[in-house]
């Protein structure tokens, strides 16, 4: 097992200085070894503003994973660079907040456990009574005041997501990442927490990167939706702002003719970006082995000799 | 939750499952399914039990040894009652010596006379016997652990302390006490040498030896537990820039706890069993000595005496591991369902 290490070696030079809150630039990453290499990422450039809600959309497969977790610093990037305020960032850190799939909560903690882990140590100068006034303002938020001492394995799914979205809010991040946190949610549990994730967004306006492959859940929430053609040497598209008023309803939504184009236009792209990349992986030839079938009545080699 | 919800639980929690259909029995939950879960459960073994001990009692007269037929289950819970009679017979014998002390002491210092104190030496018990036998496999037991513990936790953590200490594990790990014991007690003399020791040489030799013995099962699954902490819970304390010690007390220990349970668990058992045959040798006062003293007694009871000491070996080392169990219940999360 491997435990967090900062790698310095990842402040990579860069020619100009970047100009936005969080930028990505020409960032690509690989996995594997030199013979069976797979380009995972290529050259991905992204700049995001404070407090914006940037959406990147992608099918299953497409290196969306790697991506986030190329943000968060949980792996280093081959090359390119990843800055915060114009600082490179030094491998992973709570100034960016992860919000995993998987909820990846503790277990053995309760609700409140779980979120008192991260305020204890990232506002470890505080009192202890500031820091449980932090934590249980965290759990309301998320509304999940009544369950506060509950554990993870008597939560629903939903629930579970939101501890792990008020774990990641109550550290007070730069920037919130959210990996296709609603995906393994049913239908109705998620438009739910689609609600409540603007609602929180709302309130203090977190610069956001939301991962989904969901292109309705992206128009809902995002301020700029940005595609991310399928890999392998995925990159990302381009952006397609989203300039719905909000609060946004998604029941008026769906009559709305902007919501309707745009969504067709990410749509479209999306599967024309697919279509080219699928006609491109067969243009190589394969060449398969030269076999014949065994004959099973022939008489066999012995191999003792 | 209920009362009946609590009860069940607590039923569960103690390990004792087999008691919760009575429970929803009694509360009226389904009588039918619950009258056949019970038969089904207590019947089988029940009727199982009856067997053997029908057919320990036809064969064992016609087995004739030099010291006598084998005895029957009659004969050793004959032999079983006597045991305990004897101690309620010796535990009198200590009282009334205990009074005819008292008494004496009066009359010496009624006449001036200096008194000094006796204490009562009759032979230990066959209840005694068992508390020592215990005392000596919780001592090993409690070493064992204080050293496998820490030790799985290295391995997991660092490959290269596993790569070290691994070759030493293996070769350790399938050593018999029989083989330890000798050693230990040569140690042991050499080492021990207090002129007022607050413990027996024989206790700690056997204590030492059941260690040496029942570290490998806690040691080997801790460094699993250890080793295979979710990559998930990993990344949060990445996220979180939790120190080192940070992440192996919040994260990586938490994890592996229920692992360290079972390994502990084993280990109590694979104790127990070691401790009979070190007692034996080392004289340790306990179960094991108890058995070999009896074999060298070659009475008429001699085999009776030794079953009786099996059944209650055999039982004591179901209610420790169903102990161990409970514990792990404690300690253990609901993976499952995470």
């Amino acid at each position: 097992m491997t435990l967090p290490v900062s790698d310095p070696s990842a402040t990579s030079s860069r020619p100009c200085p970047p100009d936005s809150f969080f930028e990505l630039s020409a960032v690509s990453k690989s996995y594997g070894a030199v013979e069976s290499r797979t380009d995972v990422l290529c050259g991905v450039n992204l700049g995001i503003s404070e407090g914006e809600f940037v959406a990147i959309v992608g099918f299953s497969g497409s290196g969306k994973s790697t991506l986030i977790s190329l943000m968060g610093g949980l792996i280093e990037p081959d090359a390119g660079s990843i800055s915060l305020r114009g600082a490179p960032i030094q491998g992973p850190g709570p100034d960016r907040g992860v919000v995993f799939q998987n909820y990846s909560l503790l277990p053995w903690l309760s609700v409140e456990g779980n979120v008192a882990l991260a305020v204890d140590e990232v506002f470890s100068d505080w009192t202890a009574a500031q820091r449980r006034e932090h934590v249980l303002r965290y759990v309301e938020l998320v509304n999940l005041g009544e369950a506060l001492a509950k554990f993870p394995s008597e939560l629903s799914g939903g629930m579970r997501q939101r501890v792990s979205v008020a774990r990641a809010l109550a550290t007070d991040p730069a920037i919130l990442l959210l990996d296709e946190p609603l995906s393994a949610l049913d239908a109705l549990t998620r438009a739910t927490l689609q609600d409540e994730i603007e609602r929180i967004w709302e309130e203090d306006r977190k610069t956001v990167v939301l991962i989904t492959n969901d292109v309705d859940e992206a128009i809902l929430l995002a301020d700029r939706i940005v595609p991310l053609r399928p890999g392998p040497r995925a990159t990302l598209g381009p952006s397609f702002p989203v300039r719905l008023s909000r609060p946004r309803n998604r029941t008026a939504l769906n009559h709305d003719p902007e919501f309707k184009s745009l969504r067709n236009m990410v749509t479209q792209y999306l599967i024309e970006a697919a279509a080219t990349q699928a006609s491109e992986s067969y243009s190589q030839p394969v060449s398969l082995p030269d076999v014949e079938p065994m004959d099973l009545s022939a008489p066999r080699l012995s191999i003792v000799r | 939750m209920s009362n009946r919800a609590r009860v069940i639980r607590g039923f569960e929690f103690a390990g004792l499952d087999l008691l919760v259909p009575f429970v929803r029995l009694f509360a009226g939950e389904d009588p039918r399914e619950q009258l056949i879960t019970i038969t089904r459960s207590f019947g089988i073994p029940i009727i199982a039990m009856a067997a053997f001990f029908g057919i320990w009692s036809a064969v064992a007269a016609s087995v004739q040894t030099s010291i006598g037929a084998v005895p029957g289950p009659r004969a050793v819970w004959h032999e079983a009652s006597n045991l305990v009679e004897e101690h309620y017979e010796e535990r009198q014998k200590a009282k009334d010596f205990q009074v005819r002390m008292e008494t004496l002491k009066e009359k010496y210092l009624a006449q001036g006379k200096p008194w000094k104190e006796r204490r009562y030496s009759g032979k230990p018990t066959y209840f005694d016997q068992i508390v020592t036998s215990l005392k000596t496999v919780f001592a090993g037991f409690v070493l064992a652990s204080l050293i496998a513990v820490p030790v799985g936790i290295l391995c997991g953590l660092s490959e290269t302390f596993y790569l070290a200490v691994s070759p030493l594990i293996q070769i350790f790990k399938p050593v018999s006490p029989l083989a330890w014991l000798p050693i230990v007690m040569i140690m042991v003399s050499g080492l021990y040498t207090s002129s007022d020791p607050m413990f027996e040489k024989s206790f700690i030799s056997s204590a030492v030896t059941v260690s040496l013995c029942s570290l490998w099962p806690t040691l080997v699954n801790t460094a699993l537990g250890v080793a295979s902490v979710e990559r998930d819970y990993l990344n949060v304390a990445k996220v979180l820039k939790l120190s080192w010690w940070r992440t192996v007390t919040k994260i990586v220990i938490p994890s592996s706890l229920p692992l360290i349970f079972t390994g502990l668990r084993l280990s109590l058992g694979v104790g127990w069993m070691v401790l009979i045959a070190a007692e034996m040798l080392a004289q340790n006062p306990g179960l094991g000595k108890f058995v070999w003293d009896m074999f060298q007694n070659g009475s008429s009871q001699t085999l009776a005496q030794i079953m009786v000491a099996v059944a209650t070996i055999g039982f004591i080392g179901f209610l420790l591991d169903r102990m161990m169990v409970s514990l792990q219940r404690v300690f253990s999360y609901d993976v499952a369902s995470v």
